[in-house]
């Protein structure tokens, strides 16, 4: 198989040439540990407040509002428990929705097991959730809403803005999982009223094992990995360099490149979801058609089945992923597409496709032909589909 | 993740399709697991099976599991037919991961509600043969949505 499509940016994306080359010199030459004395290892600190400054200017923070952790997981862990901990005594609920990513949904069950109470809002067939649900929801002990910024398996674009003006307006402090929208769509933390971010590196062309937590001014937060004075006392460990210089790389790249990037990658989402719907029968597109991430494409085909349709892809140099459960390791299909309304069935032949700024149009036009193929392959062979076909007769 | 065989299994599957006025038909699994499989079976009148054929909804291993059910029973005795066990079905193809242990046993349970459909038609019973666990349309829910 020589032609490899690559359409899973929003599992990971190619680290860039130009963040792998500003990252090298950490690992051999300025290798030294940030808190040392002595000037060469020092001059690091520099380095690292440096990136610090260059993320938070695209977000409208103040550098001192940005922690470097290990990833999109773990700033969604340390936002959650840390928050949890140090304002129960304030109260114990704590908000979010269906569709959120694991990081979050699995760390809210830890809380509810550490006597936390969750809400968990529906979501409307697009995958956007209830603002009015929300406002009810709000209880005087509530003191957390988590939400997050755009979904990673239907790119749906959540009301930030509104929800981040009904957090405040009822005093409540406002999370935001922003690990697939980073670098993808603007943010500003002041407009958007959120008090807390999480991001990740390696979503955008930067570094895996590297991510941030923003984390406002005056809120009360408390140290998650506990040891040396790094990160304002809030994440001990030594600086993971070398990573955040790439992160710093990437995320200077990601912004800059953002308004000509994504207008391509929208035409091109907008013309792959165009010809499937055109060309393949009996599929239907996840997610809302304009509040989506620019590179997101999530159909589910009916009568097939996610795994068998991700085998045949790849057979044919096609990367891509699925919310079947075979995919999932469960044998429930993904939370997501459940929460949006899909029967069990429709939510298992569900394909995800995340372009990059790499994806030309040919690319599309070589899966679409493949993918007309396969799914009319599997259909041959899927009992549903007989039963279907001898329905319609 | 799977092995060579199921791998060609999975891509040139091998008995896809129907058999019209079938001796016998099972249908296992459930739609809500990712899982159907439904086997045709054609048995002459000295109990051998003449020809089978296979329709499957399910993942990589659900397909390749059932192609490889069909080869192992084919020119069988129904008797006989009853030996192809899902371990038999799983080393013929050189193993599966863990997580797909029970593609193996949904292929054995749908030979086997075949062969259960075969002897209520023909009003015998054949030794060790249980009757099917589930019928899929027992718990399927009608859905009519528009896509």
């Amino acid at each position: 198989m020589e032609r490899l499509i690559y359409l899973d940016n929003a599992a990971t994306t190619k680290t860039a040439p130009e963040v792998v080359e500003a990252m090298l010199p950490y690992f051999t030459e300025h290798f030294g540990n940030p808190s040392s004395v002595y000037g060469f290892a020092a001059a690091n600190k520099e380095v690292i407040t440096r990136q610090r400054e260059i993320i938070a200017d695209t977000l409208g923070a103040k550098s001192n509002e940005i922690y470097f952790t290990a990833g999109g997981s773990e700033s969604d862990n340390w936002a959650l428990i840390a928050t949890a901990e140090a304002y129960a005594s304030k109260g114990k609920h704590l908000i979010t929705s269906k569709i959120e990513h694991h990081a979050i949904l699995h760390t809210c069950e830890y809380l509810e097991k550490k006597g936390f109470e969750v809400t968990y809002l529906d979501v409307d067939e697009n995958g956007i959730v209830d603002l009015e649900q929300l406002k009810s929801a709000i209880r005087e002990d509530t003191i957390l809403i988590s939400i997050m910024y755009a979904n990673n398996e239907i790119g749906t674009i959540q009301p930030i803005r509104e929800i981040g003006a009904i957090a405040h307006e009822h005093g409540i402090l406002f999370h935001t999982d922003a690990v697939q929208a980073f670098g993808q769509v603007p943010i500003n933390v002041d407009e958007d009223q959120i008090d807390m971010l999480s991001a990740s590196g390696h979503k955008l062309n930067g570094p895996k094992g590297i991510g941030f937590l923003y984390i406002r001014k005056g809120v009360k937060i408390r140290s998650f990995i506990h040891g040396g004075a790094q990160e304002r006392r809030r994440r001990a460990g030594t600086e993971n360099v070398p990573g955040i210089v790439g992160f710093g790389k990437a995320v200077e790249r990601a912004v800059s490149t953002m308004e000509a990037r994504t207008k391509k990658e929208r035409e091109l989402r907008d013309y792959l979801i165009e010809r499937i719907e055109k060309e393949i029968p009996y599929c239907r597109l996840n997610g809302d058609r304009t509040k989506r991430l620019p590179n997101n494409v999530n159909f589910s085909f009916r009568f097939i089945e996610g795994e068998s349709l991700l085998i045949m892809l790849d057979m044919k140099g096609i990367c891509a992923s699925s919310g079947s459960a075979c995919t999932s390791g469960s044998l429930d299909p993904s939370h997501v597409l459940l929460a949006i309304g899909l029967p069990h069935e429709i939510a298992h032949g569900s394909l995800r496709m995340t372009l990059s700024e790499e994806t030309t149009k040919e690319d599309l036009d070589y899966v679409v032909e493949n993918l007309k193929e396969i799914v009319s392959n599997l259909r041959s062979m899927s009992p549903l589909y007989e039963d279907f076909v001898k329905k319609q007769k | 993740m799977y092995t060579e065989k199921v791998m060609d299994h999975f891509q040139h599957p091998r008995n896809v399709g129907e058999i019209e006025n079938a001796s016998g038909v099972g249908t296992v699994g459930n739609a809500k697991c990712g899982d159907i499989m439904r086997i045709y079976l054609d048995i002459d009148e000295n109990e051998i099976i003449r020809d089978v054929k296979f329709k499957t909804f399910g993942c990589g291993a659900a397909v390749a599991t059932s192609s490889m059910a069909t080869e192992l029973v084919k020119g069988k005795n129904i008797r006989e037919a009853m030996q192809v066990t899902n371990k038999a079905v799983m080393e013929a193809l050189d193993g599966l991961p863990p997580v797909k242990v029970h593609c193996s046993l949904l292929a054995e349970e749908a030979i086997h509600a075949a062969l259960w459909d075969y002897a209520e038609k023909h009003g015998i019973t054949i030794e060790g043969l249980e009757k099917p666990k589930s019928d899929i349309h027992e718990d399927e829910e009608e859905e009519e949505e528009e896509y």
